[in-house]
């Protein structure tokens, strides 16, 4: 199958998507610049003018409430966040409104929008340019949240939420840009609520989110050198979340390590550990641990960035403790 | 052409916007009662007072036209066409409502009728007008938007948001300022170091009109040409409408002990009517009789005490529909 890489993979959906289906449009903060969001834009502009790729000022709330708006008047519109730091702004349209919209109606008006938000860290750009928010879209009731982590992903997952009927919070990781995968030329879905088993293995459970399926990847061949089989799941979807194949896995392998790079405090981790401790708890044979960020804001400076964002090697060291402790 | 009244609104149209005006007010007050009685429970803003201001706005729109509203959502969801029976229902938190007991007063929606919802996030609507009129200028329909808000939402950042882009991008919306000189508790001018809020619009090149509020007349003829000229394809334009709250900001209570206003100011402007002014012009011109306005008040009440019955005769949700709607396509 064809190779491109996840760049070009989510350019060529916007470009599918807008061209098939006449009510998506594309509105956010520099969908026309040439740095802002990578090359993920590259040309929609000449293609379908200003009329259906809109570069907004700099308004995050307002344009935030444009893209809501025009969601509620029949159009599935894609808002584009390109550092989910000002998302902040955007709290009030976000949470307040489109997520709340189709229940205070009755179940009558329903928002379908993808709200595109982008992680964009590292480089030294500290504490309000690198967030990830993913735990406080996720802990809002109305919002689906995904998070895709593959080339192939990134065009399924974009595909199913501009489709979903409700509004989906679409997280990527500007690291994930320049991987290369495999993804087919027509559009097709990846189902939103369903993860993957990237590695099957049966001593551990690795469950991961975004760009820290790979830094999993890259540990369980590390751990196979001394004997430990990961298995690692991919959720693809933090909301809703494919609890069977999570308790499937934990069963199977008594041991759970959650990786992602969001903070530790009410993170994802927080939450699938909860789920796990609820409704699995008798077949670990382990405490679970969580590999996050630090409850601190990102720092500038490399070297206390390095040891900012947890790598591979946070991962190993997590997983072999859960074979030492008994 | 000038009709017998003098002015260029068509007899039929005044009557109508005439029947609204008492259809609010009587509305509210029988809420006012219900409140009072604790037979509705959830918070009602009451619109008395304010009715000249739906009235004549949504006078001048089409059913394809949307509105969208804030917590004191009463009087914009009955002018713009949405039925009483549900209303009242929602207000009683019954399966049934216009909200299906999921909203409440502040969240009253009517989609049928071009009112997809409210919400009492102060300006919080104002924006997905905007964005309404942007959906309706990318699928080049002729509809317009109308964002109705408080003077109190004039002092969020995401007012200007909207309106500059409203204004850069040419949008169908008009941009209806209830100022009814207070924010809560807290009057106009300890809130605005400008309280011309007309003039804001200016900062974006846009029209901006004040409007005495409580004259539905003056209020229609202005939307009128906002509402064309927004349908014409000539942008925003932000209206705003001076008027009064008679009642305190939530409830049925007139709230004169609070000390925030005083009586002289209270009977200022309810000696300013909306419903009184439109009277006297329509009985002056011969537009409407006595005899006639008795009938309308009478059919009104009925109107009104059916929607009671139909409340308190309609089932509560079932618990078990508590989990439904979060999801549209979801079933639980």
């Amino acid at each position: 199958m064809r190779k491109i890489s996840y760049v070009k993979a989510i350019n060529e959906t916007l470009r599918q998507m807008i061209e098939t289906d006449k009510n998506v449009f594309l509105i956010g903060q520099g969908v026309t610049s040439p740095w802002y969001v990578g090359a993920t834009t590259v040309g929609l502009i000449d293609r379908f003018g200003s009329e259906r790729i809109i570069d907004t000022p700099v308004s995050e709330n307002g344009i935030s409430g444009a893209a809501v708006g025009a969601a509620l008047a029949g159009m599935r519109p894609i808002l584009m966040h390109p550092r989910m730091d000002f998302m902040y702004y955007a709290m009030d349209q976000i949470a307040n409104q489109a997520a709340n919209w189709y229940y205070m109606s009755g179940g009558q008006v329903n928002v379908p929008l993808t709200i595109w938000a982008i992680i964009n860290r590292g480089g030294e750009q500290a504490a309000q340019h690198s967030q990830a928010l993913q735990a406080m879209f996720m802990h809002i009731p109305g919002l689906k949240v995904v998070m895709p982590s593959t080339p192939y992903d990134a065009k399924g997952l974009l595909v199913a939420s501009v489709k979903d009927d409700n509004p989906v919070v679409y997280i990527d990781d500007r690291w994930l840009y320049n991987h290369v995968g495999e993804v087919p030329e027509e559009l097709y879905s990846v189902p939103i609520g369903k993860g993957i088993v990237r590695r099957k293995g049966k001593d551990v459970t690795v469950v991961a989110t975004s760009y820290m399926v790979h830094e999993a990847v890259k540990s369980a061949e590390e751990l196979e050198k001394e004997g430990i089989d990961v298995e690692i799941i991919d959720l693809r979807s933090i909301k809703p979340l494919d609890e069977k194949l999570l308790f499937n896995s934990i069963k199977k392998t008594g041991r759970l390590v959650v990786v992602d790079a969001g903070w530790k405090t009410c993170g994802v981790g927080a939450e699938i550990s909860a789920l796990a401790a609820s409704n699995v708890f008798n077949y670990l044979k382990a405490p679970i641990i969580r590999v996050s960020l630090p409850d601190t804001p990102a720092p500038a400076s490399s070297p206390l960035e390095r040891a900012y964002y947890p790598t591979s090697d946070d991962i190993v060291s997590a997983v072999k403790s859960r074979f030492t402790e008994e | 052409m000038k009709k017998k009244s003098g002015v260029n609104i068509p007899q039929n149209m005044l009557l109508k916007m005439y029947t609204t005006l008492v259809r609010i007010r009587e509305f509210e007050e029988k809420v006012a009662e219900l409140v009072s009685k604790k037979e509705i429970i959830c918070p009602c803003h009451l619109y008395i007072g304010e009715e000249a201001v739906a009235t004549g706005i949504c006078s001048t729109l089409r059913k394809d036209d949307y509105v969208f509203s804030t917590h004191r959502s009463h009087g914009h969801y009955i002018a713009k066409g949405g039925d009483i029976n549900t209303l009242m229902a929602e207000l009683y938190g019954k399966a049934n409502g216009c909200s299906k007991g999921k909203g409440g007063s502040m969240h009253l929606a009517s989609p049928k009728m071009g009112l997809p919802g409210s919400a009492p996030i102060v300006a919080g609507t104002i924006p997905l007008a905007v964005g309404a009129a942007l959906a309706f200028s990318i699928q080049k329909k002729d509809a317009v938007s109308v964002s109705f808000f408080g003077d109190g939402a004039t002092n969020e950042g995401v007012f200007y948001e909207s309106l500059n882009f409203a204004a850069l991008k040419k949008l169908p919306v008009i941009f209806v300022c209830e100022n009814n000189l207070y924010s809560t508790h807290l009057p106009v001018s300890r809130c605005l170091s400008d309280t011309m809020i007309y003039k804001k619009a200016d900062g974006f090149g846009m029209p901006g009109i004040r409007v005495d509020g409580n004259d539905v007349i003056k209020v229609f003829n202005l939307a009128k040409e906002a509402v064309e000229n927004a349908r014409d394809g000539n942008g925003p334009t932000l209206i705003e409408c001076m008027t009064y709250r008679w009642c305190g900001h939530v409830g049925p209570s007139y709230d004169l002990d609070k000390g925030l206003r005083s009586k002289e100011e209270l009977d200022y402007w309810m000696n300013r009517c909306p419903i009184k002014l439109l009277d006297k012009f329509l009985l002056k011109h011969n537009i409407l009789s006595e005899s006639e306005k008795m009938q309308i008040s009478k059919d009104i009440k009925k109107e009104i005490e059916k929607s009671v019955v139909f409340a308190k005769e309609s089932p509560y949700p079932d618990e078990d529909k508590l989990l439904d709607d979060v999801f549209s396509g979801v079933k639980t």
